[in-house]
């Protein structure tokens, strides 16, 4: 699970933006593939991002949320060489996790 | 340790662990908000009694949108002590696209992609100590991107 999660966090004065692109299919459960049978919902529910451990961005998403979900956000008080780890939690028990460290804009 | 001891052990440590964060995650996630199929019903999964109308929130979206399938909002709310940010879009089967909680230093801002139905108000609903404000914005969808 090494490519499956891109992310760039990049300080601007004293706010760190990060940028995260998951990749993940994000299934309603109401398509049908070519056979005609629906493909069952598979969708990240749970996203948690920490700075430095202490957790910053927590998120609770359904299926309305595009496929292979991007997220930008900005953190105040950031410096450069913290850490960023991203945690996603999908609906059919799968996770992952990505880390990352703040670089100058 | 005899090997099978400590190989059952293995087992049911790894059975343990695969199953604890599961429910515990099932227990997390808003399962009654994000399955209602209306806006009340979502606004009350959420515990959100009213909501207060506010020009303090920010709705950055397309005018019109080719492709339901992804359509970039970006949400910032100027209310004093954001703690939360709720997505929906009206029209969807079920509305209730996503919910971000702030903590730590994280502005009350995000940039997302979400799906829509059809042609339908995008809504914020800021969540800011025990009051919840809303903002609407008009998206219109060309195609059906909830499929």
């Amino acid at each position: 699970m090494a490519n499956d999660m891109k992310m760039r966090a990049q300080l601007k004065g004293d706010i760190a933006e990060i940028k995260i692109l998951m990749s993940h299919p994000m299934e309603t459960g109401r398509r049908r593939n070519q056979l005609d049978e629906l493909v069952p919902a598979h969708f990240i529910q749970l996203v948690s991002v920490t700075l430095n451990g202490k957790p910053v961005l927590e998120a609770q998403w359904s299926t309305g949320i595009s496929k292979n979900p991007y997220l930008t956000f900005h953190v105040k008080g950031a410096k450069v060489g913290d850490k960023v780890e991203v945690t996603w939690h999908d609906n059919s028990g799968k996770s992952s996790t990505h880390q990352d460290l703040v670089i100058q804009a | 340790m005899q090997r099978r001891a400590f190989l059952q052990c293995l087992v049911g440590f790894s059975a343990a662990a695969m199953l604890l964060p599961l429910r515990a995650l099932a227990a997390i996630w808003n399962k009654a908000a994000f399955e209602s199929k209306d806006v009340p019903g979502a606004l009350e999964g959420l515990d959100v009694p009213s909501e207060i109308p506010s020009d303090e929130i920010d709705i950055m979206a397309p005018q019109r949108a080719e492709n339901g399938a992804v359509v970039q909002v970006e949400i910032r709310s100027r209310i004093p002590s954001t703690e939360a940010i709720a997505i929906i879009a009206e029209k969807n089967p079920t509305p209730l696209i996503a919910n971000f909680v702030f903590s730590n230093g994280a502005e009350p801002f995000v940039i997302t992609r979400i799906k829509m139905a059809e042609t339908s108000n995008i809504q914020a609903i800021v969540k800011s100590g025990d009051k919840y404000y809303v903002a609407k914005r008009m998206v219109e969808v060309l195609e059906n991107g909830c499929n």
